[in-house]
């Protein structure tokens, strides 16, 4: 049971952490809680399903093209409705609800209530420890690793990420600098929205792609960033693999309880809350800016 | 002169000999129209319209009316307030004069208080849940317009799913020599599962098969991967499913991806869904589920029902088609009792005997549907190859042998 435990905590962790990681740059950086970013997650699965399924176009063409779309998207979004509001954190929240609802309703009137299926990169699975784990997961991994890779490059070797982490130190400071601060947002929008459209177009193989699909995550989601700490990306990845393993440990410790492992995950997000409000790696709120 | 007095007498005659279409039969046919449950309530009620329509309409007393039917969003799998809504603005604004469908036995319930209060028939296409028949049982002047045309009601759905795991389970023993099959219970966390855990906990052992566990994951569940770790070292031979939400194809794919060697049996509400081999990538084979239509001589009218249905949807139907057979019981009703009042028509159908497409229906005195194996229990389908295909119950004919996975 150990080694079931290890190798399901590990590759959920992983999905998980594709997740948070745009989450949490967003957050991090430009300060916007963007409750949409698994709505572009959702985005990303149905525009690999639209062009893999439906177009026949091959899925190493689908990928980038689907990631391309969900950023184009997100920067008009960013535009219309991120931009005008955002110095005002709780109509960002509502405003990003109220696009992640748009985008739900949106495909369900394009693509009804169905549930559909993408097919995955690799079919078949592989034994570690005695433990079958499909190869599809293993990708989601093999992204994962990527996409950190990919962020700390531009986050530590570009002159953007350079105005990105002065962005995020101080605004007023990095504005005076002469730092066009409000492109660099935007960016980094942009940027967390490829993250999240990464996450969904390897995910999307592992789950079921529907007009809900973004809630179930964003929750969980939610208590990874809160247990990692707001805007710490190695709060972000460390907490992904904690509720990863707690999830795998609650079902095979409770298996009639297996529903419960959203609400271990949030009782765990309350539990940090009360104790540990910063997360595990989160700046106090008392020293936020 | 003479040809265009002649013309003119040709015209009149047509026009006295044709049926009158002033009035019509206003059936609000209720379902979450954005989802398959609804597409097939509407699509197997147009087949009903279609059908009598063309035959000349309803004969109501002296006259001939035509079917007219009103789409009624019911968005119930969102929201059963959203339902109550729809089902009163059929009857107050549509002015509907009867009521078919519903599915989420929430929202069917909240919906039958509505139907109740109008005094309107209700025949119900979709919901299982025992409250909606023990209603009419214990207030029959208030409840007596509800009828349940399908499914059965769930203590009836279980002993179709025990009669039907019995079978599956004689298959295991004869294949792999194992008196006792292990049995895992998969079944997502919902009221509609409780009684069916509990009495497949009681009952299985006395089956002779053996509980390995019980898992219960969210009907929403994204991953079942642990719980499918769990089972496979649990050596279980079969997956005892009762699962209505998205989890029965995350099921039904992840068992496939990880080549679990195990059967999945019960009620995958997904698996009864063409889609469902899509949704799953391929993955899904050998999943088997109890279900309603096939091409099998379920009734005389079953066949050509369902190669129609595929001939004018591209897919085949679910069991919500069946408004298709309430449509027609109330035709049927109707002509005998010569009239649209509610009323008269509840002791026709309480008599009638329905040879549908479905099955052969007859109600009890809870206006739920007489259970019968080969009448309205209906039938248990499996994955196999892309297709579904129907193997209980095994006397009714054209049905196909259950298979097990390769490593079985």
């Amino acid at each position: 049971m150990f080694q079931d435990i290890l190798i399901t905590g590990l590759v959920n962790g992983g999905v998980y952490a594709l997740l948070a990681i745009g989450f949490s740059l967003i957050f991090g950086v430009a300060r916007i809680v963007n409750i949409a970013h698994t709505a572009f997650y959702m985005l990303a699965a149905y525009a690999l399903y639209a062009l893999a399924v439906k177009g026949g176009v091959p899925l190493a063409a689908a990928i980038p093209l689907s990631v391309i779309a969900v950023v184009a998207i997100s920067l008009l979004c960013y535009k219309l409705v991120i931009e005008p509001v955002r110095r005002h954190d709780a109509a960002v929240l509502i405003a990003t609800i109220a696009l992640g609802l748009v985008f739900q309703e949106t495909l369900l009137i394009s693509f009804g209530g169905h549930y559909l299926g993408v097919p995955a990169i690799a079919d078949g699975f592989a034994s570690v420890l005695g433990v079958r784990v499909s190869y599809q997961r293993l990708v989601v991994l093999a992204a994962v690793a990527l996409v950190l890779a990919a962020t700390w490059l531009l986050l530590n070797r570009t002159r953007l990420g350079l105005a990105i982490r002065a962005a995020a130190n101080d605004l007023e400071v990095a504005n005076l600098m002469g730092i066009n601060v409000e492109r660099v947002a935007m960016l980094t929008v942009a940027f967390s929205a490829a993250l999240a459209a990464v996450a969904g177009a390897a995910v999307a193989p592992v789950f079921v792609v529907d007009p809900f699909m973004w809630l179930p995550p964003l929750v969980t989601m939610l208590a990874i960033v809160v247990l990692g700490g707001l805007g710490s990306l190695k709060g972000s990845l460390i907490g992904a693999f904690i509720i990863g393993f707690v999830e795998a440990i609650t079902v095979f410790a409770v298996p009639s309880g297996a529903y419960l492992k959203g609400a271990v995950a949030l009782t765990i997000m309350v539990v940090v809350l009360l104790i540990r409000p910063e997360g595990l790696y989160g700046v106090a709120f008392e020293e936020e800016r | 002169m003479l040809r265009t007095l002649l013309s003119a007498t040709a015209i009149l005659g047509l026009a006295l000999s044709a049926p009158s279409w002033s009035q019509t039969v206003k059936i609000a046919i209720l379902g979450p129209m954005a989802f398959v449950q609804g597409e097939n309530h509407w699509a197997g009620a147009e087949m009903a319209r279609d059908e009598i329509n063309k035959a000349g309409g309803i004969q109501v007393g002296g006259a001939k009316r035509r079917i007219e039917l009103v789409r009624v969003d019911t968005n119930e799998i969102q929201s059963v307030p959203d339902a109550t809504n729809a089902i009163e603005r059929a009857i107050s604004r549509d002015r509907a004069d009867f009521l078919i469908g519903g599915f989420r036995s929430e929202a069917v319930l909240a919906m039958q208080e509505v139907a109740m209060d109008a005094k309107k028939l209700f025949l119900g296409a979709g919901a299982a849940h025992s409250k909606l028949g023990l209603n009419v049982e214990q207030n029959y002047e208030r409840y007596k317009y509800w009828f349940r045309v399908t499914p059965t009601k769930d203590v009836d759905l279980a002993r179709t799913v025990f009669a039907v795991l019995g079978t599956v389970a004689g298959q295991i023993r004869t294949n792999l020599k194992r008196e006792t099959p292990k049995v895992a219970i998969v079944a997502e966390k919902a009221v509609w599962t409780e009684a069916l855990v509990a009495a497949a906990q009681k009952n299985l052992p006395a089956m002779k098969m053996e509980v390995v566990g019980t898992w219960q994951p969210s009907a929403v569940a994204t991953d079942v991967t642990a719980e499918l770790s769990a089972i496979k070292r649990a050596n279980a031979d079969i997956v005892f499913t009762l699962l209505s939400g998205p989890v029965g194809i995350v099921l039904g794919r992840q068992m496939g991806e990880l080549q679990l060697p195990a059967v999945a049996f019960g009620i995958n509400v997904e698996g009864q869904k063409d889609e469902f081999w899509q949704a799953t990538a391929g993955k899904g084979n050998y999943v088997s589920t109890l279900d309603t239509f096939s091409e099998v001589e379920m009734t005389p009218n079953t066949i050509a029902f369902v190669k129609a249905f595929k001939e004018r949807y591209k897919r085949a139907p679910t069991y919500n088609a069946a408004t298709y057979d309430a449509i027609k019981i109330l035709k049927s009703a109707i002509e005998q009792a010569g009239t649209l009042d509610a009323d008269k028509l509840i002791p026709v159908i309480e008599k009638m005997e329905h040879v549908g497409v479905a099955g052969t229906d007859t109600w009890d005195k809870r206006h739920d549907l007489v259970w019968a194996i080969g009448k309205t229990a209906g039938i248990a389908v499996q994955w196999q190859d892309g297709k579904k295909v129907p193997f209980w119950p095994p006397q009714v004919k054209g049905m196909q042998p259950f298979k097990m996975p390769a490593s079985k």
